[in-house]
């Protein structure tokens, strides 16, 4: 008996908004069922402003059309706007997409004219990039040998993704959809390099790798996309 | 059972054929059997490089639709017993000739023949597939260019893609010592570091190979210019002897050197 009166949804008022727990032992039809007689207890008037809603879902994992039903119920013929909706639960699949990205995958090959390499997560590739060939990654990417062909880190958009390699004389560094190429006059590249992008300058830029650490710091954290979400 | 070798360089005019014509020379000159095959249909020169030219009255594409015998096909050289030519077809379709039809030709050589040469079509289509195909090994040519480094690279990502017995070997032809030297052309360290595999020869441009091709003779056959020692020096690495690199600078002993070099071989 002493189930029937446990609250399955709680709100709580904090100086951000408000925050709406739902119990997550129930059924998710018996959860709606109260959701839905809590906000039809409280109709506010359309003159009262708009309160922004965090919804906490516990161990509760919701799909699709179950998300969509829950953001209805919250939303219709009410003051409130859904800020997020947390779930302590997350799907295999991306989770298994999470740890892909965040790997370094090791490579030992050469990248020669007309290849192309493409890695999810982050390259570490043992040998050369030679003029013509191609590196891409999701994340960033780490070449211990020499550059002369086109890196591109970030492929998805990442614009804080970089490219390391011990010796760089690129044809083209590129990250998310920035690209910078090689200067026209012959070049002798550089030693034990990286290429970021600068913010303030709108473009990538190739320095010493000790300025990694201070432009960088996430990576030596291990799960930082895990974080970044 | 002999031993298929194909040279191949993506790049048109780097001098595969006459590498081809006279590595072949040179492996006959050595008392090897050789047998040449030309696999570039519609452009054929090896022919006429080895001066074999008016002979030719079967070519390979009558071998694979079997309108002749291979024997019959193949050409005896004018100077080598053990040296023959399978030429290539002048005006039949070359989609006649599939990477199949080449493996059972080279199978069937390599009964006979201690090395098979086999020299490639410029360009990465079907020509290069058919001239791969059957071999055993390969050897790539290269100038010290820019744009031919660059094919020669692509090339070499396409053969490791092959079941070969050893990775690919290097022949840098052409060289112009004094434009390496002033850095106007790539040097030999600079190439072979972008190519990373291993070298098999340096050929220095001589205009003799012009004189002798012209006039349908391997410059190999004759030992009488830089060129002609250099082919054979490629064709002593290929019997697995070690010889070291020649000497670019053109100095006074050179004649000196080349006696020396058959004082050697006697």
């Amino acid at each position: 008996m002493t189930q029937d009166k446990k609250q399955l949804i709680t709100m709580k008022g904090t100086k951000d908004g408000l925050t709406l727990f739902i119990d997550d032992t129930c059924s998710f039809d018996k959860a709606i069922q109260e959701l839905e007689y809590k906000m039809n207890e409280s109709r506010p008037a359309n003159t009262e402003p708009v309160v922004a809603v965090r919804v906490k879902l516990g161990y509760r994992f919701l799909k699709d059309d179950q998300m969509s039903l829950l953001k209805k119920i919250i939303t219709a013929e009410n003051r409130f706007t859904i800020q997020t909706i947390e779930s302590d639960v997350v799907p295999r699949e991306e989770v298994r997409k999470w740890q892909e990205n965040s790997e370094i995958k090791a490579m030992n090959r050469i990248v020669r004219s007309g290849q192309v390499l493409h890695i999810t997560g982050d390259l570490l590739l043992i040998g050369d990039v030679n003029p013509g060939g191609k590196v891409t990654a999701t994340g960033n990417i780490f070449i211990m040998g020499n550059l002369r062909g086109i890196a591109h880190a970030g492929i998805d958009g990442d614009k804080q993704a970089f490219i390391v390699a011990s010796y760089m004389n690129p044809m083209q560094l590129r990250i998310a959809h920035y690209i910078s190429r090689a200067p026209d006059y012959e070049s002798d590249g550089v030693y034990m390099e990286c290429g970021l992008v600068d913010e303030e300058k709108d473009k990538i830029i190739i320095d010493r790798l000790q300025v990694l650490s201070q432009r960088r710091r996430e990576i030596n954290r291990f799960e930082r996309r895990m974080l970044n979400g | 059972m002999g031993e298929a070798i194909v040279i191949t360089s993506g790049k048109g005019g780097v001098g595969k054929t006459t590498t081809t014509a006279n590595i072949g020379t040179a492996l006959a000159l050595m008392d090897k059997k050789v047998c040449l095959i030309d696999t570039d249909i519609g452009l054929r020169n090896l022919d006429v490089v080895m001066g074999l030219e008016n002979r030719i009255i079967y070519d390979i594409v009558d071998v694979i639709e079997e309108r002749c015998k291979l024997k019959q096909a193949l050409i005896k050289d004018k100077r080598f017993d053990y040296l023959s030519l399978l030429p290539a077809a002048q005006t039949s379709d070359k989609t006649s000739v599939t990477a199949d039809g080449m493996q059972r030709i080279v199978a069937e050589l390599k009964q006979e023949y201690d090395y098979i040469i086999i020299d490639c079509p410029a360009g990465i289509e079907q020509g290069f597939q058919n001239a791969i195909a059957g071999a055993d090994k390969a050897i790539v040519v290269t100038t010290p260019e820019k744009s031919s480094v660059r094919d020669a690279d692509r090339i070499i990502g396409l053969l490791e893609k092959e079941e070969m017995e050893e990775p690919p070997r290097l022949v840098i032809n052409r060289i112009r010592n004094h434009m390496m030297k002033n850095g106007d052309m790539l040097d030999i360290d600079e190439v072979l570091q972008i190519l990373s595999i291993d070298l098999i020869g340096i050929v220095i441009d001589d205009d003799e190979v012009i004189k002798a091709s012209n006039k349908g003779e391997p410059v190999a056959y004759k030992p009488s210019s830089k060129a002609s020692i250099a082919y054979r020096n490629i064709a002593r690495r290929i019997l697995g002897e070690t010889v070291p690199l020649q000497s670019l600078d053109t100095e006074k002993g050179m004649m000196q050197k080349i006696k020396q070099f058959f004082g050697m071989r006697s």
